[in-house]
């Protein structure tokens, strides 16, 4: 319990810096809002689109699809933010062999990694998707109680945990792979997959972006839950997932760990 | 002593793009796991739209707008295609060019810069196509496209292709040079590729866009850059049809053109280099 405490109290005090740092900029605000709200009125003028060829896609209704791409800009917002930068400066940080410094701190490594950085500006983002989450859910067909609110929030955790840990898994490959900044683009087209939810891909690309890219957990599945359409099942199966790619997460950081030969090699 | 005659100038243009193409064919095929990757990365754009608009026309009884879903697949199989012809030198990439001093230097060759960026990029193109080939059949074995194909559709796909490359260097070679007025060019960017997006032909075909906006994009050159040369091969364009939208792409080029000529006149006028 103290470690956890430890820990949550040094994410603290990394993020203030980084925050403080990103909050001498600006003027960065608004052009972050303003290309935020260009991708969000250009995602409702395709969803526009869509709903005046069919009254539902794949059985979700306009209301329900406005709850998905809240999802996904919010989640998006978020690994923006938060995950994105530090996984890129860890895949610079292999490459130049400083991550010698941050070895020899006497804290846990991955946590270290994971808290270097923060864009306070991409989490916009967040907001954006807050409000289209918001409208989205006062326009639901049947309210959203407290049960549903709940089930929301946990599912968000545990798709940004599953999002963190799939980036981080990627990033691991850094210590055998030396060039891997193309990854970056590679996930940002893969990622423009969840703001459909993933029932309606062909059998083999729902299991690729269920398992192997977890975009499923990550947006489909928290727009079910406010939706009211996610299943205890569902739930479950992603804190089993989220559990199991954490482990998985885990093991390989320390397999890279060993690997990784340092500035001098 | 033998003094050969000088070439004419249109000969000497030639050689240029001859020998640039040649060198970013060598180039490029170099960095080809590189430019697979980033391919294959692209390819999560049409079949995402081709999954959406596939969906919606099951849902209408097996087709949307006229479109059924092999048309469609058919669609955005040749949009991939067609959008790596659309990939020329990014505005994005001027602040750098200025930045770095690499305008510097081609401002000294006796030729406009405009056609190095021409003969790169179209020799890049080579490779491209080259690398595209094994992508198509695999894309087609899984979503089984239907395709009714003319000798002519062919010839007009294989010259509409080209033309598209022509329209979007030159219009996004006007939109770099803003640059030298301000480096505060996102906003502006941004709304240049959302308009290009929906308005073009990429997000969807533009049949199934509402009238107002076909009339629209008829009045803007975005189209002739996506929409028209995917419809000379996914769509079956008459002749007439075909010849028109060759002769309105010739005409966005000569637009295109004339608006790097007179805005580089300007632009070039901004330009300060710093020596070291």
């Amino acid at each position: 319990m103290r470690r956890l405490r430890r820990s949550l109290g040094l994410t603290a005090i990394f993020l203030r810096v980084s925050a403080m740092n990103e909050l001498q900029y600006r003027a960065n605000f608004f052009i972050q809002l303003f290309q935020s709200l260009v991708a969000v009125a250009t995602g409702l003028a395709v969803l526009g689109l869509v709903f005046s060829h069919t009254r539902e896609l794949a059985g979700w209704s306009p209301a329900q699809l406005l709850a998905v791409m809240g999802v996904h800009v919010l989640v998006g917002g978020v690994v923006r933010a938060a995950i994105q930068p530090n996984m890129l400066r860890l895949i610079q940080d292999v490459r130049e062999g400083k991550l010698d410094y941050l070895l020899v701190k006497p804290r846990d490594s991955q946590l270290l990694v994971s808290i270097r950085e923060l864009s306070v500006w991409q989490g916009v983002d967040c907001l954006v998707g807050a409000v289209v989450l918001g409208v989205a859910a006062s326009r639901l067909e049947t309210a959203v109680g407290v049960g549903r609110a709940l089930a929301f929030v946990g599912a968000v955790l545990l798709g940004v945990l599953t999002v963190y840990c799939f980036w981080l898994l990627l990033s691991i490959g850094a210590f055998w792979i030396v060039r891997l900044e193309f990854i970056v683009e590679l996930f940002e087209g893969v990622y423009q997959a969840g703001r459909w939810p993933v029932g309606i891909y062909p059998v083999g690309l729902r299991v690729l972006l269920t398992f192997l890219v977890p975009l499923a957990f990550a947006v489909t599945v928290p727009a079910q839950a406010i939706a009211g359409l996610a299943s205890a099942r569902t739930l479950l199966a992603a804190v089993a997932f989220t559990a199991a790619l954490t482990a998985v997460t885990r093991w390989a950081w320390k397999q890279g760990l060993r690997h990784y030969s340092g500035a001098s090699a | 002593m033998i003094t050969r005659p000088r070439p004419g100038r249109a000969r000497r243009l030639a050689d240029y793009y001859l020998t640039t193409m040649r060198t970013a064919v060598q180039e490029q095929f170099q960095y080809r796991v590189a430019n697979y990757a980033y391919m294959l990365g692209m390819v999560t754009e049409p079949v995402i739209y081709l999954v959406v608009w596939s969906t919606v026309a099951a849902s209408q009884g097996g087709s949307v707008g006229g479109f059924t879903r092999g048309q469609l697949a058919a669609y955005y199989i040749v949009w991939t295609l067609v959008r790596n012809m659309n990939i020329v030198f990014t505005p994005y990439g001027w602040e750098e060019r200025i930045r770095e001093g690499h305008l510097s230097g081609m401002l000294l060759r006796p030729v406009h810069p405009i056609h190095f960026d021409l003969a790169y990029f179209a020799g890049w193109k080579v490779v491209v196509i080259v690398l595209w080939l094994p992508l198509a059949v695999v894309l087609s074995l899984a979503f089984h496209p239907s395709f009714q194909v003319t000798a002519a559709n062919a010839a007009a796909f294989l010259a509409a292709i080209w033309g598209a490359y022509l329209i979007r260097s030159m219009f996004l070679w006007v939109l770099g040079m803003i640059t030298f007025w301000t480096t505060r060019v996102g906003a502006i960017y941004a709304v240049w590729f959302t308009l290009e997006l929906l308005l073009s032909g990429r997000l969807v075909p533009l049949e199934l866009m509402p009238s107002w906006a076909r009339t629209l994009a008829e009045a803007l050159p975005f189209k002739w850059t996506f929409g028209f040369p995917i419809e000379t091969l996914a769509a079956r364009l008459t002749g007439a049809q075909l010849l028109e939208g060759l002769a309105m792409q010739l005409l966005w080029t000569a637009v295109g053109a004339l608006l790097v000529a007179v805005i580089w006149r300007f632009a070039v006028r901004r330009f300060s280099a710093v020596g070291n």
